[in-house]
């Protein structure tokens, strides 16, 4: 373990914290005191199956997730801790593969991967590999957004192409064989974000990941008490996406992405953040898909400008008949 | 996106919802109205809905959702005789999605998978018989339900199982048909429909001949349609004009996909290795005569019911649920007492909440009143 340690990690994620080599990262206040007010801190687990995909891997997807959750407050993310759980006999090339990916997408941001554990499990006892990564950033003094933010009357954004990622691992996952240009979305969305903290009006972000769309703007009906009412014409789609959706009668509101954005901003401030996201690559397709109601309910308004409920799926999305 | 959106286009549907309008303006007295149209089909049921195309049309236009979602008439019985065969520890059962979630009396095939059986989603039986051929020392089942939409794939699929010398797979059949189900329907005596579009899928194979009869004996228009929401207008415009001129005639609305005498090489591979059994059990319907098939003897060394012999299955309908009201027309999904309290897609008690194509799922999901 501590050649893998030597030869590995402390290689590919090299920065001052780690290489002390001490129990613990030891992170100056002062630096995070001077971005911000408050600490945001956000953890996951990532057990993505298959680990190599189109756009990314479990590694990168373990960073960007993570530092995804951190960036939605606002704050930018600087520092992961990373836990990782092998199977035994995993090859050394795909974990080094994996470790060099989480590097690579960590230096993109000028993060930093300080400190972090790794166990080996018997063979069986984990597909192959498991990651948690806990990411932390300091959320500036003049940022507050949030669900208790948002306002009847409030346009929903979102910042591109919805369902890449889900789409493109449920291919790979069933064999489906279909469309070669699926690929997923996974990015750090910190660079699409950072303009929007100077745009007064942003109410709440979320990263629209597992449970898609859908999710989230259940999640803010929760929480603000506010109803959600979507345009099935204005939600942007890859056409791959949606013949597979087509094909399979499944619904890319439901699918998981790794590099989209769910905006809720005051209407006033909706040309300015749209225009603040067409002009970074991962925003180019951000587009309104509807506006915040009274009544609290998710709806969804169809091609022809009927209104229905948009029920959170019941469990995994499967596929119909026929 | 080609052959999607055209059928979508929001300008020709208004110039078709206008027209249906000024029909039904103009229809004769002796045609009762509300006019009562069955949709056979769980995929025209669920793009009716979807699309909201029931709210766009004239109040005296009723869809009545037909008998034609192969998950929702699925009893009770034969998904407690699949949890039975998928104890087995050897088994691989491979099943299409949307009966995963049917509960028998034992729970669901999500339940048993829960519970540690080997149950596989798979998009087509021939993934089935792959992973036959790449685990010889398992016994892998494949789970064949449907109409004559899917029919085609298990024949097929049997036909290579055959050439391949694989022993190790077999098919557990549910698969139904369509046409005695319709009979049986326009024989009883309080049913009234007065027009039914049909569907486009199993056309594809039977062809429209087999739907003869429904104009001829029972004098009821019928029109072959497809799955978009300008298939759907345009076949219900069609069966309009019927209905107008007093005519009853078989209809196809679906011609870019539906041959007039359907597909004649999978109607050769379903002779080879199915065949009429003298009744099946429908989930909300009963028993009716020659409406399930079984393979031929041919075929059966490749019959899980003789390679596992599970219990024979009996489970009634909750006496509480209306559904085999509801595929007839005499009940709507939402008169139902059962319907969103005790019967929820969650919590499925009644046949037709169980698939997304159920009447009463889609009902749920895009026809709850949002008061």
């Amino acid at each position: 373990m501590q050649g893998l340690i030597e030869e590995l990690f402390l290689q590919a994620f090299a920065n001052p914290a780690l290489n002390a080599r001490e129990d613990q990262a030891c992170i100056a206040l002062s630096e995070l005191c001077a971005a911000g007010d408050r600490l945001a801190v956000s953890t996951d687990s990532y057990v993505i199956d298959p680990i190599f995909f189109p756009g990314g891997d479990i590694g990168k997807l373990a960073v960007c997730g993570t530092a995804n959750d951190v960036a939605v407050s606002g704050a930018r993310p600087r520092y992961l801790s990373c836990g990782l759980i092998l199977e035994e006999g995993l090859p050394f090339a795909t974990l080094a593969r994996i470790v060099q990916s989480m590097a690579a997408t960590a230096q993109q941001d000028g993060m930093q991967i300080v400190t972090g554990d790794t166990k080996v499990v018997p063979r069986g006892a984990a597909d192959k590999i498991f990651i948690n990564t806990t990411g932390f950033g300091a959320i500036p003094n003049n940022i507050d957004w949030g669900v208790h933010q948002i306002r009847q009357g409030d346009s929903i954004i979102v910042s591109g192409t919805l369902g890449d990622h889900g789409a493109t691992i449920l291919n790979l996952r069933e064999g489906l064989g279909l469309a070669s240009e699926l690929g997923s979305d996974c990015a750090l969305l910190a660079p699409l974000i950072a303009p929007l903290l100077n745009i007064p009006g942003v109410r709440a972000l979320r990263d629209a990941t597992r449970g898609g769309v859908t999710a989230v703007l259940h999640e803010f009906a929760a929480a603000s008490g506010c109803g959600m009412e979507i345009l099935e014409a204005a939600l942007p789609l890859k056409p791959a996406v949606r013949g597979m959706c087509e094909l399979l009668g499944l619904d890319a509101l439901n699918f998981a992405n790794e590099g989209k954005l769910v905006l809720v901003v005051a209407p006033e401030a909706e040309a300015e953040v749209l225009a603040a996201l067409h002009q970074h690559p991962l925003g180019r397709d951000a587009a309104v898909i509807g506006h915040t109601l009274e009544r609290q309910q998710v709806n969804v308004v169809g091609l022809f400008g009927v209104s229905r409920r948009l029920d959170l799926p019941l469990d995994e999305p499967l596929p119909r008949i026929c | 996106m080609r052959y999607i959106d055209e059928f979508r286009d929001p300008a020709l549907t208004e110039a078709l919802l206008q027209r249906i309008a000024q029909l039904m303006l103009l229809m004769p007295e002796r045609q009762q109205l509300p006019l009562q149209i069955m949709e056979v089909c769980g995929g025209h049921t669920h793009a009716i809905f979807k699309f909201g195309l029931d709210r766009l049309l004239p109040d005296n236009l009723e869809f009545i959702h037909g008998p034609g979602c192969p998950v929702c008439v699925l009893p009770m019985g034969r998904i407690d005789s699949c949890l039975e065969i998928a104890a087995h520890p050897e088994v691989i059962f491979c099943t299409y999605g949307d009966a995963m979630r049917v509960r028998g009396r034992h729970g669901s095939l999500l339940d048993a998978r829960r519970q540690g059986a080997d149950i596989r989603v798979v998009y087509s039986p021939l993934d089935a018989l792959q992973l036959a051929a790449d685990n010889p020392q398992r016994e892998v089942v494949f789970f064949g339900l449907g109409f004559e939409t899917t029919m085609p794939a298990s024949a097929l699929t049997l036909q290579q199982a055959r050439r391949r010398s694989l022993t190790n797979f077999s098919l557990f059949c549910q698969h139904i048909t369509l046409i005695p189900t319709l009979r049986s329907l326009l024989q009883q005596p309080d049913v009234r429909i007065d027009g039914f579009l049909a569907p486009g899928h199993v056309s594809m194979v039977i062809g429209n001949a087999p739907y003869g009869f429904i104009a001829e004996n029972y004098h009821k228009p019928l029109v072959v349609t497809g799955f978009e929401p300008l298939d759907i207008l345009q076949g219900l415009l069609m069966l309009l004009e019927q209905l107008h001129a007093g005519r009853s005639a078989v209809e196809n609305q679906y011609r870019r996909i539906v041959p007039e005498q359907g597909n004649r090489l999978a109607q050769q591979a379903l002779a080879e290795v199915f065949c009429l059994k003298a009744s099946s059990e429908w989930r909300g319907l009963g028993e009716i005569a020659h409406s399930g098939v079984q393979l031929t003897p041919g075929y059966a060394e490749f019959d899980a019911e003789r390679r596992f012999h599970p219990q024979a299955q009996q489970v009634a309908d909750d006496p509480r649920s209306r559904c085999g009201e509801v595929l007839t027309g005499r009940c709507k999904p939402d008169a139902c007492p059962l319907f969103g309290k005790q019967c929820t897609p969650s919590n499925a008690f009644g046949a037709l909440m169980v698939s997304s194509e159920g009447a009463c799922a889609a009902y749920y999901q895009y026809r709850r009143e949002t008061a």
